[in-house]
């Protein structure tokens, strides 16, 4: 028996898969999805074997970039991220954290320049396994469970 | 309609007045942070700071303006680098409190710092934010020092604390420190550390259980082999066998528990009997403000250099200025 997709199948596009629910509307923001003129469809708290709940974006018609899809790392770092062409998939792409992260995340340090002056913050990652990043400005560490985004 | 001539394209040659600006695309060199600078770098300074010692009054900056743009106050710090300027016969624009300047209007840091650069050579900051002398630093076609921001970093404290520990020792490898106080917050003690690294050091870190040195500045020592101990005792041990006694504030609003504070507050104060047994080379400094954590006397001991150590400011501040203006010392 053929099993049921939960979202309908893509023909062409980007496929996320294996997006923690409570991180999929975070997705679709550091993706700028809202911005785009695309269909997409977009599931939430779906059954996943593996994680319980999950959620799912397709977007057709679109293939970022790999500074894009890596935006998406400090959120959803172990998503399936699969290319579709004429319904196959065509390419597997992995998350990676970059070394810096522009105007992505919040400073959490109050006296940070970044709070107080119109510009983009910036972020070295300094653990990328255990996502450590420091404020390029004021040098504040900031631990995974901390991080706040724009 | 007037008809200008056309200008050739090789004479559109943008030329700054900073010396170490090839071209207005070229970021020039800033002080901002002491990790930036080197073992090389830092030798370079103490050496040109010494020659500034020897004869603080010299022409290198005539012709020039300075900035001190002090958006939080400051007194000695600020006294220094204009004295360090007027020393070398520069001339100084800014203000010292930021009441008076156009951030009480609401002015972004960024126009001030790009307005106050089409004016000066070189602009001398201290902020209350951190991190806003890196930012200007990347916005700013002049040089910036950082003369202190927030919590975070106040390289030349640190330029002229090593300058003052080759100047009593005579080198700057291999020496034990002592740093007593407030070791969590103390920015000049964090910086200390950082500076100090590139010579082989001993640290001895006294400071009570709430102001101990953070996990970072040990994993750093860590990583470059460094050796230290702990202490949260001020004992004969922690004086008796060192080179350099650091001391700094501990200061009450640094506590969660005022309990702690009333319990430690005498403990991490140095008495003149206490250097009684201490090394002949012995020196005791301290980044100042003093309040009492030096007894008072302490101050006719020769073994005190403090206020020596904020009169060497001066000096590493005008080794700073010419080393970032491109100014070659004699």
């Amino acid at each position: 028996m053929k099993k049921e997709l939960q979202v309908a199948a893509l023909q062409n596009g980007t496929s996320i898969d294996h997006i923690p629910s409570d991180q999929v509307f975070k997705v679709v923001s550091l993706l700028q999805l809202d911005k785009l003129g695309n269909p997409i469809t977009i599931g939430s708290n779906l059954t996943s074997k593996k994680m319980g709940k999950k959620g799912i974006i397709k977007i057709a018609d679109k293939f970022f970039r790999e500074d894009e899809i890596n935006r998406i790392a400090l959120v959803a770092p172990n998503v399936n991220l699969n290319i579709i062409k004429e319904y196959e998939v065509v390419d597997k792409k992995n998350v990676a954290l970059p070394d810096t992260i522009i105007d992505i995340v919040k400073c959490n340090n109050p006296k940070c320049i970044t709070n107080n002056e119109p510009m983009p913050t910036r972020f070295d990652v300094i653990d990328k396994e255990k996502v450590k990043l420091r404020c390029h400005y004021c040098e504040i560490r900031i631990e995974k469970e901390d991080i706040i985004l724009k | 309609m007037l008809n200008l001539p056309a200008f050739p394209a090789k004479f559109l040659i943008f030329v700054n007045k900073n010396t170490h600006t090839k071209n207005r695309f070229m970021k020039p060199r800033s002080l901002v942070d002491i990790g930036n600078y080197g073992k090389d770098d830092i030798l370079r300074i103490l050496k040109s700071a010494a020659k500034f010692k020897a004869n603080p009054n010299r022409d290198y900056l005539q012709g020039k303006v300075c900035a001190t743009l002090f958006f939080e106050p400051s007194t000695r710090t600020r006294l220094s680098f204009e004295t360090a300027v007027n020393r070398l016969r520069g001339r100084i624009v800014g203000f010292s409190d930021a009441a008076t300047s156009s951030s009480s209007k609401g002015e972004s840091l960024k126009d001030t710092i790009m307005m106050v650069s089409n004016y000066t050579d070189l602009i001398i900051m201290r902020h209350h934010l951190e991190g806003s002398a890196r930012y200007a630093s990347e916005i700013s076609p002049v040089p910036i020092i950082n003369a202190g921001d927030g919590a975070n970093q106040h390289p030349t404290q640190t330029l002229l604390d090593l300058f003052t520990i080759y100047e009593t020792q005579g080198t700057l490898e291999n020496l034990t420190i002592t740093i007593v106080g407030d070791l969590k917050y103390g920015r000049a003690v964090h910086s200390l550390i950082q500076g100090l690294a590139h010579f082989r050091p001993t640290f001895h870190f006294v400071a009570p259980e709430e102001l101990k040195i953070p996990d970072k500045y040990k994993q750093f020592c860590d990583k470059l082999a460094i050796r230290y101990r702990e202490f949260s005792d001020f004992s004969p041990e922690a004086i008796n066998s060192v080179d350099i006694l650091y001391m700094t504030r501990v200061q009450r609003e640094r506590f969660t528990d005022l309990m702690e504070y009333e319990k430690v507050k005498n403990v991490y104060v140095l008495h003149n009997d206490m250097l009684a047994d201490s090394k002949p080379n012995l020196k005791v400094l301290h980044p100042l403000p003093r309040v009492k954590e030096i007894s008072q006397d302490v101050d006719d001991n020769p073994k005190a250099y403090y206020f020596q150590q904020a009169k060497n400011g001066m000096f590493t501040r005008q080794a700073v200025i010419c080393d970032l203006l491109g100014i070659e010392v004699e």
